[in-house]
């Protein structure tokens, strides 16, 4: 049941909680139990920790053949995210369109329904990432009070 | 013990349809029928966005602009009319995602549009009573309209999450809250129906306008009050046109409602309505301002709420992207095609 194996990684998937060894401090995500640096001597010491609230664009792919499930997002975005302290998380770009996205590019976690076992089945949350809002509107009348 | 908002947070989708794409694929004159409803566009979610996920957002939008410790929230409702699962609670997802659990209380409240209103006197018991130190009350919906129907040219969504807690922090105090309570069959949704059912003109006035409006001249007996002493009234805004009428009822000039009227450029984001148009007052709020609070919820019920801005609210982080007028303007129109697709409007194959 994928549902179960999910739950088990609410941490990572919903808060985007990180390891780090406290003796080096080499932060990983998704989480080890053992720093690859200090190995054993780090067994039973990882410390959970937040990423920090933004990253930026390290590298993007525009995915046009999207996986089942995702048929109504194309064409979307899968970045390499990166940040502050070195880690890189591989998620989707949301919430602009693919020709918004540039390297460097400043981006947020969000929270979003990621994928779901069937139209029964249970709903799997997780992270994307989305640009900070900048106010767009091809038609002013239609976002003006007025 | 003053109760009242330690800290609020919205979230409001990107793409909007315009009420005249929706009247060109009925064959309807999108002119008048905006004009009629007083709505231009309405917001639109993505297919990855529901109720959980605009309601984590807005609560993680309160954390960030306050100092509260996530293990202090004792109690998440989650109040909507479009919660994700029949069974399984949203506000667990919520409570598991912003890392409240697993100390506190948790519960799907469902009211119509008026759930989050409801989950804000329930978190106002349980804060004056002492029995949490702050909880979160959400009004949150992914609002759906039968194609074709009157509602699917205002039906839509947002969410907006309120810490309600006590002390010297609070940005806005709660003075009063009373409620108006009756059976009226003005709308519903039966177990397993894909859309709700609406009874037309009935509506309005024995529905809409009679609990509306009984329940803020309730209050404004209650407190001693008129429209003057307010600075700024929200009602439900169904659609652009029944909040304008309803605040004039209760004396209010137009002036005072704009500001929480969202209606008519996010369209009727159900349980969010309230809780948005309250927001947008809340962005630009001083302090001593005084609003006047009237949620509706159809089946049917009102809440009132006579609120007081306190001076914590000058310190209070109201800029960028957290600000209502930001995401209402962080948006992009679609066409009905894209809309129906993103809404599962569209009848796919077993391959999809």
């Amino acid at each position: 049941m994928a549902g179960v194996r999910f739950w088990r990684e609410f941490d990572t998937r919903y808060r985007m909680l990180a390891t780090r060894c406290p003796q080096c401090g080499l932060v990983y995500f998704p989480p080890r139990t053992v720093c690859r640096k200090c190995r054993r001597s780090s067994v039973g010491k990882m410390e959970k920790v937040p990423l920090p609230p933004q990253g930026t664009v390290l590298s993007y792919s525009v995915v046009h053949q999207g996986q089942k499930g995702f048929d109504a997002q194309v064409p979307y975005v899968m970045a390499m995210i990166e940040f502050e302290g070195g880690v890189t998380v591989v998620g989707q770009v949301v919430d602009c369109d693919p020709e918004d996205v540039t390297i460097g590019m400043e981006v947020k976690p969000v929270f979003r329904r990621v994928r779901e076992e069937g139209a029964s089945g249970v709903i799997h949350y997780g992270y994307k990432f989305a640009p900070p809002c900048f106010p767009v509107c091809e038609d002013e009348s239609l976002a003006s009070p007025e | 013990m003053d109760v009242g908002i330690l800290s609020y947070g919205i979230w409001i989708p990107r793409h909007r349809i315009a009420t005249e794409e929706i009247a060109r694929v009925w064959g309807k004159d999108g002119a008048s029928m905006a004009a009629g409803l007083g709505v231009k566009s309405k917001s639109v979610p993505t297919v990855d966005e529901d109720v959980v996920t605009m309601s984590v957002e807005a609560a993680e939008m309160a954390l960030r602009r306050c100092h509260f410790d996530r293990v202090d929230v004792g109690a998440i409702y989650v109040g909507s009319e479009s919660h994700p699962y029949a069974v399984k609670p949203s506000a667990t997802i919520v409570a598991e995602a912003i890392g409240a659990t697993p100390d506190m209380t948790a519960a799907d409240f469902e009211f119509a549009c008026k759930a989050g209103t409801a989950a804000i006197q329930t978190c106002m018991g349980l804060v004056k009573s002492e029995m949490i130190k702050g909880g979160f009350a959400i009004g949150s919906d992914t609002s759906q309209g039968a194609p074709g129907d009157a509602l699917e040219y205002s039906a839509s969504a947002g969410a907006g999450a309120f810490l309600i807690s006590s002390g010297p922090g609070i940005i806005a105090r709660i003075d009063h809250t009373l409620s108006f309570t009756t059976d009226t069959p003005d709308f519903w949704r039966r177990e397993g129906q894909r859309y709700p059912s609406h009874g037309g003109r009935f509506t309005g006035v024995p529905a809409y306008f009679k609990h509306v409006v009984t329940c803020g001249k309730k209050m404004m007996e209650a407190q001693g009050t008129t429209a003057e002493d307010y600075d700024q009234v929200v009602v439900h805004q169904p659609n652009g046109k029944f909040p304008l009428k309803a605040a004039k009822s209760l004396g209010f000039p137009k002036e005072k409602v704009e500001t929480g009227l969202l209606t008519p450029r996010i369209g009727n984001t159900y349980s969010g309505a309230v809780p948005l148009g309250l927001a947008a007052i809340l962005d630009k709020a001083g302090p001593g301002d005084r609003v006047l609070v009237v949620s509706y919820g159809s089946g049917a019920g009102s809440d009132a709420f006579d609120i007081t801005v306190t001076d914590a609210i000058t310190d209070y982080h109201r800029e960028g992207d957290d600000l209502v007028e930001t995401r209402i303007a962080f948006s992009k129109f679609i066409d009905y095609a894209t809309y129906a697709k993103y809404r599962g409007k569209i009848l796919m194959g077993d391959g999809a």
